[in-house]
């Protein structure tokens, strides 16, 4: 019997946070794109956490919005709970964070793609790489069907040989009891691609009618709430918030642990995955900090149409039994039902070093991918590479140059850059401190900083892009014309400056050094700024940042600078290491694994020395010649 | 650093063979404004910017007021210079301590130091080196770089290696928690914690401050003739030590921390550094200890530029003697007879069999050929037999610079406090003094600061 044969520019494998992004972004762009999923219901499935942002991940989120991508906007609109993070630290730390209501994600965001022209959406699982000549031809599912396409983009998340486990209790599934994907590792291997085993977890969800929320805090939402979408009318999404509650484990919960730590999975060894030290299980907690008297739970809840809690911090993959004991030692949790067990899940990934910084595998033209399959962790890190292996398949099949973020210019660009440059060894999480350049890469600058290219790409439209510009030109506009304001030591100043706390005038000054005190922002100096004209208040936010923080951004600039020129010095694809006798074989054969695209980009490779930076840089030269 | 647009300065002779002269060499945009803050040309006092390019002028290199050399200066400028930029070459009289000074000077008023094989490479890459020359330009680097790290990681001396162990594991720990903080803040929480930051830093800053000032005084860097006294127990080397460090001539300085097993005394004889090391832990009581004191005494020969074996001429050579002068022969030696006031039995013929070196008569006692000794350790030097490692001037300028670095970014971070900025801005600076402190142990950041917050925070999820 035949089998199905159709033809497409790009397949995406796989819909959660990273294949949704790839699609629209390549269907934008112009190309028809198909998509596969196991399950059409899982669309943008949220199974763990139910919130979108957080520390660095927002920023993350502000720079897919920038670019033209959803995850932002869809998280506007079925947000719960809203809370800028860090809000009393400085603005390059600011980060925002929403509750969502998991199932309204999912299907707000499934409705945009089925709404969005040149996507089909195909419930199968692809089994098979089609590849030719070293490069991609299209995908065999397991029925046998052939779909060809002039670019395949890989966003399978924890799917790959999924297994779940708790205690002595092992499934063969993806997240959720939903089918896991059994097939496609040993396609990818045949074809050279060198794989990894990571393992993640998520804690219980509970029946919230079970909770005794007396014996908890209550953690409320912000009042104002501010959008993650720069689209987004602020006024629009102000509305009843829910509230999260927090309460702590105890000695007795680590008591319980403790006794039946033998029964753990990870440390009876029947786990193998290497699982992320950033969000350990409770076991894990209890046993590499036992000296913490108490842990925090954070019950939150997972959707305006279900009563289910998610209990936060309580990630474990210890048997049923022991679940309900250590849970059920919490205040407020003493009654509490299990709607859904705690599990880990290990999964296959491959070595992202594997990838250039495009999210092209280096050794298969055409094939790209995103999300946890490329090991990294989280929504927002998912999203973010999707988008970004969705943009560059479609550069490469309209004949355009990639998109490469730097790390100068974006976290996503950080999170691609470690990801290919750096040898990980578990689930990779975005942090701010992993970006150099944190305060140019702020959340309230997104728009600023990556609208050009989203704009040029086509994903944002003319209208959103101009205000852009008109937003940098009234910012610039408004910097100078403080910096050149002067303000006597008069009556009226001396007043205003007492009353805010502020030391008073010895002679004057400008209206713009008034605003570079701690105590004293851009609003609190409308009485003696006689001249000012009303502006919109993220005019007025990028005003205040950049005067206040004048000294430390211009610094970082200049430093930028110094990055930029290694950055822009980039190596030629011919180049062979193996001729150039002057490097050390540690670096020769570090320069040939990770095949880095620039000099910048090869000093960052551990093993290289500035001396063999040196060296590469007088070869260059001499090719050049 | 590779980044070709800054201005760098290097000691451009070799410091070993004590010509009298050494030149520093300043390429880069601003060379010629740089050599221009720290030269004052004699008798019309002209700016060097006014001058034309090939001229020599005569002055003095005066850093706050103070003479440090009288110096000719070559002035030349882009593009037609080794390097394509402007070059300044300041020939100076004169050792290697006035070098590194004006060298020092440099640096504070905008170059940075070269790295090894810098200046050829800039050659090259602004195309002032033919593509045949390419290859010799990239082994220059590399062994260069080899040569320079060695002798930079083997300069390093306990104490300060332990100090910046020390203070980088403060820093990191202090950065790590507001980072975790800052990454998990429902969490962990940051009040109050910049007072606890203040104390630490203060700390560290008078730290700095310490090293910074006894680096000028030259005694972090054994700078100098590494010369080791060798011989059995007895024969007197205790004395020689003794003997010239007790000498009205002589400037003896203790170095802090440097003294492990063995006692060392920095002498200056007739105007050469020398730094002795008495290896006063050989001692033979049983077989077994005189094993290790072998051992010892091929360690200490190995980094020596000069060995003195002392040898008791009143007694017969033994198997320890040979076993010294099996370890000495190919290096720089000079054997002293030693109780020459006593009735000889050590034939020098024998010795000379074995090693190749001057051999003096001395006597500890009655200071019998003790000028010998010197004249002719003053003339080895002259000669530039012995020779010693010129990368010495350059790692305390490394090192000074680096400390000096690291406490402007700590004192940055004491701004950032006292200007009540959010703590998010404290660790910008803690992580370059950081770095800085790194540059120093030859430690890299990398992924340290990640590791730190992963394995001593928990956070959440």
């Amino acid at each position: 019997m035949p089998n199905v044969e159709e033809n497409y520019d790009v397949v995406v494998v796989g819909l959660g946070h990273a294949g949704c992004e790839a699609a629209l972004a390549c269907a934008r762009m112009g190309l028809r794109t198909i998509c596969f999923t196991v399950s059409v219901e899982s669309i943008a499935l949220m199974p763990c956490n139910p919130n979108i942002g957080g520390s660095s991940k927002g920023h993350l989120v502000r720079e897919i919005d920038a670019l033209g991508g959803e995850m932002g906007k869809n998280i506007d609109k079925t947000f719960i709970q809203s809370k800028m993070l860090n809000a009393s630290k400085g603005p390059a730390v600011h980060s925002l964070r929403a509750q969502a209501d998991k199932s309204d994600y999912s299907k707000s965001m499934r409705t945009v793609l089925e709404n969005t022209d040149n996507i089909t959406i195909r419930q199968a699982e692809v089994s098979e790489l089609i590849v030719e000549d070293a490069a991609i031809r299209g995908v065999k599912t397991f029925s046998g069907a052939v779909y060809y396409s002039k670019a395949v983009i890989l966003c399978t998340g924890t799917y790959l040989k999924a297994r779940c486990i708790y205690g002595e209790v092992s499934n063969p599934t993806g997240p959720n009891g939903l089918q896991a994907a059994n097939h496609l590792t040993d396609s990818l291997i045949e074809n050279g691609v060198e794989m990894f085993r990571f393992k993640t977890g998520t804690p219980a969800r509970v029946d919230g009618r079970s909770i005794d929320f007396t014996k908890m805090e209550e953690q409320f939402g912000d009042e104002l709430v501010v959008p993650f979408s720069f689209s987004t009318d602020p006024e629009s999404i102000q509305k009843e918030q829910v509230s999260c509650w927090l309460t702590y484990t105890n000695q007795k919960t680590h008591e319980i642990i403790r006794e039946n730590i033998h029964r753990s999975p990870l440390f009876s060894g029947m786990i193998e995955g290497t699982g992320p030290r950033y969000c350990p299980s409770i076991e894990d907690k209890v046993v590499r900090f036992a000296d913490k008297e108490r842990h925090q739970v954070f019950v939150e809840p997972e959707g305006n149409y279900t009563n289910e809690m998610y209990l936060g911090g309580m990630s474990s993959s210890l048997p049923e039994d022991v679940q309900y004991a250590m849970y059920r030692t919490v205040p407020g949790l003493e009654n509490v039902r299990i709607v859904r067990n705690a599990y880990a899940i290990e999964y296959d990934c491959i070595n992202p070093v594997q990838l250039k910084s495009s999210l092209e595998f280096k050794n298969i033209s055409g094939l790209f991918s995103g999300g946890q399959f490329n090991g990294s962790s989280g929504y927002e890190e998912a999203a973010a590479q999707g988008i970004i292996a969705g943009i560059n398949a479609a550069c490469k099949i309209l004949g355009r140059k990639p998109l490469v973020l730097d790390r100068s210019e974006a976290y996503i660009g950080v999170l691609i850059d470690d990801l290919v440059t750096k040898e990980n060894h578990e689930p990779y999480r975005m942090m701010t401190s992993r970006a150099e350049y944190r305060l140019l890469l702020r959340q309230d600058n997104a728009d600023i900083r990556l609208s050009k290219y989203g704009h040029e790409l086509g994903l944002v439209s003319d209208d959103a892009y101009h205000w852009v510009l008109k937003k940098q030109e009234l910012i610039k506009e408004e910097v100078e014309r403080l910096e050149h304001t002067n303000v006597g030591a008069n009556e009226k100043t001396q007043k205003l400056l007492e009353r805010l706390g502020s030391t008073l005038l010895k002679s004057g000054t400008t209206l713009a050094e008034l605003i570079r005190r701690p105590e004293i922002s851009y609003d609190d100096l409308a009485e003696i700024d006689i001249d000012r004209k009303p502006l919109r208040y993220d005019v007025i936010e990028q005003v205040n940042i950049n005067i206040k923080y004048e000294g430390y951004i211009s610094r970082q600039l200049k430093q930028v600078e110094h990055f930029k020129k290694l950055e822009n010095k980039i190596i030629p694809d011919f180049i062979n290491y193996d001729d150039i006798s002057g490097l050390r074989k540690e670096a020769q054969q570090k320069l040939k694994k990770f095949a880095p695209r620039s000099i910048g980009q090869a000093s960052r490779i551990s093993g290289v020395s500035p001396a063999d930076i040196s060296v590469l840089l007088v070869y260059l030269e001499q090719h050049r010649r | 650093m590779i980044f070709s647009d800054d201005t760098i300065a290097a000691i451009s002779t070799g410091t070993a063979n004590n010509s009298g002269i050494g030149i520093i060499r300043i390429s880069g945009k601003n060379a010629i404004t740089i050599a221009d803050k720290i030269f004052f040309m004699k008798k019309s006092g002209k700016s060097l910017t006014e001058c034309k390019s090939y001229t020599i002028h005569y002055g003095n290199i005066i850093d706050e007021g103070k003479v440090i050399d009288e110096v000719l200066l070559m002035l030349m400028k882009a593009p037609n210079t080794y390097t394509r930029e402007n070059v300044v070459e300041i020939n100076c009289h004169g050792g290697l301590l006035v070098l590194g000074r004006v060298l020092e000077l440099c640096v504070k008023h905008g170059a940075r130091l070269a790295e090894p094989g810098e200046f050829t490479k800039r050659a090259f890459l602004n195309g002032r080196i033919d593509l045949s020359q390419a290859e010799a330009v990239i082994d220059l680097i590399q062994s260069k770089n080899e040569l320079s790290m060695k002798s930079s990681m083997n300069q390093l001396n306990g104490y300060l290696a332990d100090k910046m162990k020390e203070y980088r594991e403060i820093i990191l720990n202090d950065t790590s928690f507001i980072e975790a903080a800052l990454d998990d803040p429902e969490h962990i929480s940051l009040d109050n914690f910049s007072k606890q930051l203040s104390l630490h830093i203060d700390t560290i800053c008078k730290g700095l401050e310490e090293l910074i000032q006894a680096s000028d005084n030259g005694r972090l860097i054994k700078e100098g003739i590494n010369t080791v006294i060798l011989g059995k127990p007895n024969a007197g080397k205790s004395s020689l030590l003794n003997l010239l460090a007790g000498n009205e001539r002589a400037i003896v300085t203790d170095i802090p921390g440097t003294t492990r097993d063995t006692i060392e005394e920095q002498i200056n004889l007739n105007g050469i550094l020398i730094n002795m090391t008495d290896t006063a832990g050989i001692r033979s009581t049983d077989d077994k200890v005189e094993a290790i004191g072998v051992d010892k005494a091929r360690d200490c020969a190995k980094n020596a530029d000069l060995i003195i074996y002392v040898v008791d001429s009143s007694v017969d050579l033994d198997e320890n003697d040979k076993n010294i002068m099996e370890i000495i022969k190919d290096k720089k030696v000079i054997v002293l007879l030693n109780k020459s006031d006593l009735q000889s039995v050590v034939e020098e013929s024998y010795i000379k069999k074995i090693i190749q070196a001057p051999i003096v008569s001395i006597s500890t006692k009655t200071n019998d050929g003790v000028k010998e000794f010197e004249d002719i350790l003053y003339q080895m030097f002259v000669e530039g037999k012995i020779v010693f490692n010129d990368e010495l001037i350059i790692t305390n300028l490394r090192q000074k610079n680096s400390l000096k670095e690291a406490l402007k970014s700590l004192k940055l971070v004491i701004n950032s406090i006292e200007g009540q900025m959010p703590e998010d801005f404290y660790t910008i600076d803690l992580m370059n003094a950081y770095e800085e402190l790194g540059k120093i142990t030859g430690d890299s950041v990398e992924e340290d600061l990640a590791n730190q917050i992963f394995s001593k925070f928990c956070m959440g999820k």
